[in-house]
């Protein structure tokens, strides 16, 4: 399971450096997403993974060495939420700007740099 | 020490109090007010720090290293003292320059949304939770870096989230990583477990990680390109403190992270450290010279000034760390008030461009003043602040034979000079253009004027009483340099 997941982040990585380096905003921020997820599942990845032993503490099982870690589960669903809002912003703000200069091209952001 | 939360609870109880005020006057009082109390509370903490070196909470009663632990030392309490004077006096310059629209009474839930994020990267002792705080602050810092929503101010706030959306992304996965390979977040219980750890080879992946992020957020070399890019475009209150605040909170991490956990492979990160602490401040500085824009030459000048910042980093002495606290102090403040002062003159002149503006001397002494004593201090000119920072930085470099560092600092001294006079002499000294017709009854209230010359004073009272207050940086990088008593504190259970 570990190792499909390992080749899944690496394909999202991929494909979010991919889209990244479009010259779309809109599939720049897809990128975004891309790399957010594959981010998120290499943090999920981190402690391992156990299956079917959620940390639950009883009699039956009383070595917490067997249980899976609760604590990259937390950690990511703290940085699925805040992706969310952080992608939410990004599209508001590009809605904004293409309605501003309807363009969609990141080649023609040349108006603040030099 | 229950107090230790404050710095974020008092935001949070602002920023709430603030989305059901709708007149704009009201909620530029309680502003003013809410940042006068966070002054204070920075104060009252700073004394306590003095007291006794290091204070903990743990958060929720969970002990250390399970739960979030909030920990206060001479480093942090150094930067929220400052970063607390910085947001009084630009909650009184907000006051008018903020502008009068009905929508921007929202202004301040922002801006407290950013001095909570601020606040809590300089106190949490939690990884996890630092990324938390940055990201707090980084999504206020988009709202108010677009407020207004003219056309460039969209693209420079495009281009300033896509940089720093992937720095956080970087940082989660060094995070990841960071966690696979020990098991803890929290920093001291990281520094106990890595500083008795010979494998340094493995921590490399998440240093690298955690110095890209740290990097793009501190805009050091060669990943500094979304700051001048995005800073010019704002509102020029925005911008001063985004100048002051938002990219020391990445050198202050920087520092953290380099001197309590990742301290394993010290000859490769130290070099590193140093090589684009050399490329920081030369291409920062030699960018502010061919530039016109007041906030530009500014902007860039941000970036050449973090390199010194990196560089006492990077020569790793305790001279050194404490001529980089002073720098990153002194550098706060005196950098606020040049772009409080280029907010003041754009408001006599109607214009940023250095071209359309002039005569200022003659017809402003009072205002040349105040442009001529942070301009002096950032260029580093005895008796203000930055001569003893830089003078302390040097000396560091001297002292432990980096000489080629030091030759650049030195040289980019003289940079900083020439563009701080080249504003003086295109603003002040030379005749105002024929052709633009100018105002020259623009009164200036009280409110505008006054957070200036405070700041100013700051700088001359930091030059002034300089050997007290290196004393205390001295003190902080003491406790830098010794982690035993930061992991004590922390792990007083363990």
């Amino acid at each position: 399971m570990e190792i499909l997941l390992s080749a899944l982040t690496g394909l999202l990585y991929a494909g979010g450096v991919y889209l990244i380096l479009r010259r779309s905003i809109l599939k720049f921020i897809i990128g975004i997403i891309f790399l957010s997820n594959a981010t998120n599942l290499l943090v999920f990845l981190s402690a391992g993974i156990i299956h079917g032993k959620p940390a639950f503490i009883n009699e039956h099982e009383p070595d917490p060495n067997l249980l899976a870690d609760p604590l990259p589960q937390a950690l990511v669903l703290t940085a699925i939420v805040i992706g969310f809002g952080i992608v939410i912003f990004t599209l508001a703000l590009k809605a904004k700007f293409f309605s501003a200069t309807s363009t969609d091209d990141s080649d023609e952001l040349i108006n603040t740099d030099q | 020490m229950i107090e230790i939360a404050l710095p974020i609870l008092i935001p949070f109880t602002l920023i709430i109090i603030l989305i059901f005020i709708r007149s704009s006057v009201y909620a530029k009082w309680i502003g003013i007010a809410g940042s006068t109390v966070l002054f204070v509370v920075a104060v009252y903490l700073f004394f306590q720090v003095r007291k006794q070196d290091v204070l903990v909470l743990q958060m929720g009663g969970w002990e250390a290293p399970f739960g979030i632990s909030l920990v206060l030392d001479y480093l942090s309490s150094l930067m929220l003292l400052t970063s607390g004077f910085l947001v009084f006096s630009i909650s009184i310059f907000a006051y008018h320059f903020i502008g009068n629209k009905p929508k921007f009474s929202r202004f301040f839930i922002f801006f407290f949304a950013l001095v909570m994020g601020v606040n809590g990267s300089f106190i949490t002792g939690d990884v996890f939770n630092f990324y938390v705080w940055l990201e707090v602050m980084m999504l206020s810092s988009f709202v108010l870096i677009t407020m207004g929503s003219k056309k460039e101010q969209l693209e420079g706030g495009i281009k300033y989230m896509s940089l720093n959306l992937i720095a956080s992304l970087f940082f989660l996965a060094g995070l990841g990583l960071l966690y696979g390979k020990t098991g803890t977040l929290n920093m001291a219980h990281l520094a106990q477990i890595l500083n008795n750890d010979q494998q340094s080879i493995l921590m490399n992946t998440s240093a690298m990680l955690f110095f890209i992020a740290l990097g793009i957020k501190a805009a050091i070399f060669p990943l500094f390109f979304w700051l001048p890019a995005s800073y010019h475009t704002a509102n020029i209150t925005v911008t001063s403190l985004f100048a002051g605040i938002l990219t020391k909170v990445g050198v202050y991490a920087l520092i953290r992270f380099f001197t309590l956990f990742f301290v394993q492979d010290a000859y490769f990160w130290h070099n590193l450290l140093l090589i684009s602490a050399g490329f920081t401040m030369v291409i920062g500085g030699m960018a502010a010279s061919i530039q016109y824009d007041t906030r530009r030459i500014l902007s860039y000048h941000i970036i050449s000034q973090i390199g010194y910042m990196i560089m006492g980093l990077g020569i790793y002495t305790p001279l050194a760390l404490a001529g980089a606290i002073f720098f990153i102090i002194h550098n706060m403040i005196a950098k606020t008030n040049t772009f409080l002062v280029a907010g003041i003159v754009s408001k006599l002149r109607g214009t940023f461009y250095l071209k359309d503006i002039g005569g200022l001397l003659k017809e402003r002494p009072f205002i040349a003043v105040l442009f001529i004593i942070p301009a002096f201090a950032l260029a580093g000119i005895p008796p203000l602040s930055g001569f003893f920072a830089k003078f302390i930085l040097i000396k560091a470099g001297i002292e432990d034979r980096h000489y080629v560092i030091t030759i650049i600092a030195v040289l980019t001294a003289l940079l900083t000079l020439y563009s701080m006079i080249k504003i003086w002499n295109e603003a002040f000294l030379k005749k105002q253009p024929e052709k633009s017709i100018v105002d020259t009854d623009v009164k200036l209230r009280f409110a505008e004027v006054f957070p200036s010359v405070i700041l100013a004073l700051a700088s001359i009272l930091l030059g002034v009483l300089a050997a007290p207050f290196f004393d205390l940086t001295q003190e902080a990088a003491r406790q830098l340099m010794d982690p035993d008593l930061y992991i004590k504190a922390v792990l007083s259970n363990m």
